[in-house]
């Protein structure tokens, strides 16, 4: 008999947070939601650990029900849980990093208002990301996928006075309602030929099927929905849009939601249905080249941004393309491990970002930073690891996790060495911007106009002046996150990683003939290892060339960078400009909507069809009533009379009846 | 013997008298009156028909009308009273507090 872990608490246990938060934190203290916030999140970090303490003595995958919900002839969802190797992973993820930088807020929030509402949207977020990972069908993940969203959506907007922020919420909420729009219908599409949502009754039946090599089938079909899903919640093209806007939120979130966990959860689902995606080779396709498109192309757009969260928005879409690309090539334990791997490093960048922000008084802009390596000396250790790691450089975690992405890119039966090109051009173009960021913070003089002028009104509030180093509170999870960035990578030494997550990927694999082959291609060749090494080879030398050039444009020689870009006018504009792609979006998709709806829908149908409906009714009504209303004259006998009047009339009727 | 006819025709003419009167009288006497012509003038018809079919229940019938009437005459006569005591004037017309 199994024993029974209450997998239900993880969640539930910062659902409470939130809502004691939420209902009662306007008349706590800030360390009383501090405390409760920190208590509901860390237990809830403790019980993963405990989880996964006891996981090797479970057999998987494990399920747990709690509660019946919807049962509809043959069609059942409960509130019911899946726990196997991959959702284990994302669970320690989720609250690891999650409770880390529920810590960094304490710190980072500590002058701003609304306290009580962010640490009680924080938790929410904990609660909706926590069923997303531990549901066991697909109707309570879409109910954390969706949920997910709200908190995503209430956390940009959190300055919501702030016209910015709530139309950057409201920009995430739509764009993310095309992605659910195609997730849902692929749920339809499985209770439709399935009759079932759960995991443990689709997958199977799935296994069973054989793989469509041509054309687009039902499977193919409901792969490609899931992907436009996971496109909107990942970020990728072409609905990345809202994730550069989403940084409008205050820092831990960017790193919470916007990097580390929720933009993830498109490479979750993929993971979790590669079952169908084994079998759907053209989504596989579709995925691979989504994926490798994003991350050269946002890559490209990170190098021209100034804003230092922009930079570090445009790496993460960038990141998420390469975690695609993972599983894109069907080499999922590759992108689940980058995306672990990314959840540690691009989560510290965020906060070591916020921790540079919150040092200089809120300026964001990289061109005005510079030389803060001495004065905030934590900040910028940690970041430097967390720049290592994304830029692949050994041994730290980056370079395991996007080194094994390549490789699979290059070697999967899916894969083609054109994926893995442009994975490494793009990991030479990440290495350089990350580097540019590195060198304009830390780096040569500080260009803030006035230091103190600059962050005066910060700074008051604060009630220190000066460049400063972070409290404690803040500078602890950076560090913590600083040595998971380091090692993090290591336990993909040996692909023990992806021997971990082995039985998740290969119960389905197995069955169909095509991924029996996949298995056995896994296996080194004689001579793959020396191509292996050749390959790591390129990828770290491309690292290298990126932290070079860097380090001659910014560091060596700074007046160069505006040389190039005047010599590349159009490009460097375009690139500055994102490419005009959020311009694009408005003119293909916007203004003809907004149009639509304000030319057609407001003014001709609604106030020509449907208001004039109701005005021309009233007024007939009106008019018809001022007409009969004389009647009515208030004077008994006028009543009298026409009473006399209908008696006469109803004599003369009864008369002519009965002549007739 | 009279044709039943004559009598109905007498009693039309008294109601309608009597309809008349009360749309175009304004001493609430005179309508009262007017009111006890219309009475009379369906008394009349009931007595009429009773007699051309020599039946009982119409001849009952006039007694209850009376009696009904007789009532009415002396609720309405009070309020009559009561309302020229406050109002001095019987016009109804000018009785017309009521009214919006």
């Amino acid at each position: 008999m199994t024993p029974n872990l209450h997998l239900w608490l993880i969640p539930v246990l910062p659902l409470i947070g939130a809502a004691v938060n939420g209902l009662f934190g306007r008349r706590f203290t800030r360390q009383t939601v501090a405390a409760i916030a920190l208590g509901f999140s860390g237990a809830a970090f403790a019980m993963a650990s405990w989880v996964a303490v006891r996981f090797p003595s479970l057999t998987t995958p494990y399920q747990e029900s709690l509660a019946q919900w919807i049962r509809a002839g043959n069609f059942r969802a409960d509130f019911a849980f899946y726990l196997d190797q991959l959702s284990l992973v994302m669970l320690l993820v989720v609250t690891g990093v999650g409770f880390l930088i529920h810590i960094y807020s304490v710190g980072y929030m500590a002058e701003e208002g609304g306290f009580y509402r962010f640490f009680s949207y924080l938790n929410l977020f904990m609660f909706f990301m926590l069923t997303l990972v531990l549901a066991n069908n697909y109707l309570l993940m879409f109910i954390g996928w969706e949920g997910v969203g709200l908190a995503s959506y209430l956390l940009i907007g959190f300055w919501f006075t702030r016209d910015s922020a709530a139309s950057a919420g409201k920009k995430a909420f739509i764009v993310n309602r095309i992605g659910d729009f195609g997730f849902l219908i692929a749920l339809f599409l499985l209770i439709k030929h399935f009759g079932s949502l759960n995991f443990a009754q689709v997958f199977p039946t799935i296994a069973s099927m054989s793989p469509e090599t041509q054309g687009v089938g039902l499977l193919t079909s409901i792969a490609l929905l899931l992907t436009l899903g996971a496109c909107g919640k990942s970020a990728q093209i072409p609905l990345y849009v809202w994730l550069p806007d989403a940084m409008e939120g205050p820092t831990p979130v960017s790193a919470l939601i916007h990097a580390a966990t929720m933009v993830t959860a498109g490479v979750y689902m993929i993971a979790r249905s590669h079952v169908i995606f084994d079998r759907a080779p053209g989504a596989l396709t579709a995925v691979a080249i989504i994926g490798t498109l994003t991350a050269l192309f946002a890559a490209t757009i990170g190098i021209a941004q100034t804003d230092i969260k922009k930079v570090l928005a445009y790496s993460t879409i960038s990141q998420l393309g390469y975690m695609f690309l993972g599983c894109g090539v069907a080499a999922y334990s590759a992108g689940i491990f980058h995306l672990m791997t990314h959840a540690f490093f691009k989560g510290l960048l965020f906060l070591a970002a916020g921790s540079v922000i919150h040092a200089v008084g809120g300026e964001q802009d990289m061109r005005k930073m510079g030389g803060l390596r001495t004065k905030i000396p934590w900040t910028f250790w940690t970041m430097t690891a967390a720049t290592l790691a994304i830029a692949g450089i050994p041994p730290f975690a980056g370079f395991f996790s996007k080194d094994e992405v390549l490789w699979q890119a290059y070697s999967s039966p899916h894969g083609s060495w054109i994926y893995w090109l442009v994975g490494v051009i793009t990991a030479f173009i990440t290495s350089f911007y990350m580097f540019r960021l590195w060198f304009l913070t830390f780096f040569g003089e500080y260009r803030g106009a006035n230091a103190e002028e600059n962050g005066q009104a910060e700074h008051a509030r604060h009630g220190h002046g000066g460049i400063h180093e972070s409290p404690r509170v803040m500078v602890v999870p950076l560090v913590i996150l600083a040595v998971l960035s380091v090692i993090g990578g290591w336990v993909g030494y040996h692909n023990n990683f992806e021997n971990f997550l082995a039985p998740v990927f290969r119960t389905g694999v197995a069955v169909s003939a095509e991924a029996a082959q996949a298995v056995g291609s896994t296996q080194p060749h004689p001579e793959a290892g020396s191509t292996e090494s050749l390959l790591m080879g390129i990828s770290i030398a491309a690292a290298l060339a990126g932290f070079l050039l860097a380090w001659l444009l910014y560091h060596r020689r700074p007046e160069l960078p505006k040389r190039i870009a005047l010599a590349l006018n159009g490009l460097y504009v375009a690139v500055l400009n994102k490419y005009y792609v959020d311009e694009l979006y408005a003119i293909l998709f916007v203004k003809p909507l907004i149009d639509g709806s304000s030319r057609l829908l407001w003014r001709g149908i609604d106030q020509h069809v449907i208001d004039a409906t109701v005005d021309n009714g009233a007024e007939g009504a009106r008019r018809v009533s001022d007409t009969v209303r004389h009647m009515q004259s208030g004077n008994i006998r006028s009543y009298a009379g026409w009473v006399a009047a209908g008696a006469a009339a109803i004599i003369v009727y009864m008369v002519w009846i009965g002549v007739r | 013997m009279v044709p039943l006819s004559y009598y109905l025709v007498l009693s039309a003419i008294l109601f309608t008298c009597g309809v008349a009167g009360f749309l175009i009288k304004r001493n609430i006497i005179s309508i009262f009156l007017s009111i006890e012509l219309m009475l009379n003038g369906v008394n009349l018809s009931f007595v009429a028909f009773a007699a051309q079919w020599k039946a009982f229940s119409g001849q009952v019938f006039v007694f209850f009308v009376m009696v009904v009437a007789a009532a009415e005459a002396a609720v309405g006569l009070a309020i009559i009273i009561a309302v020229f005591r406050t109002r001095e004037t019987l016009n109804v017309d000018r009785v017309n507090l009521l009214k919006l």
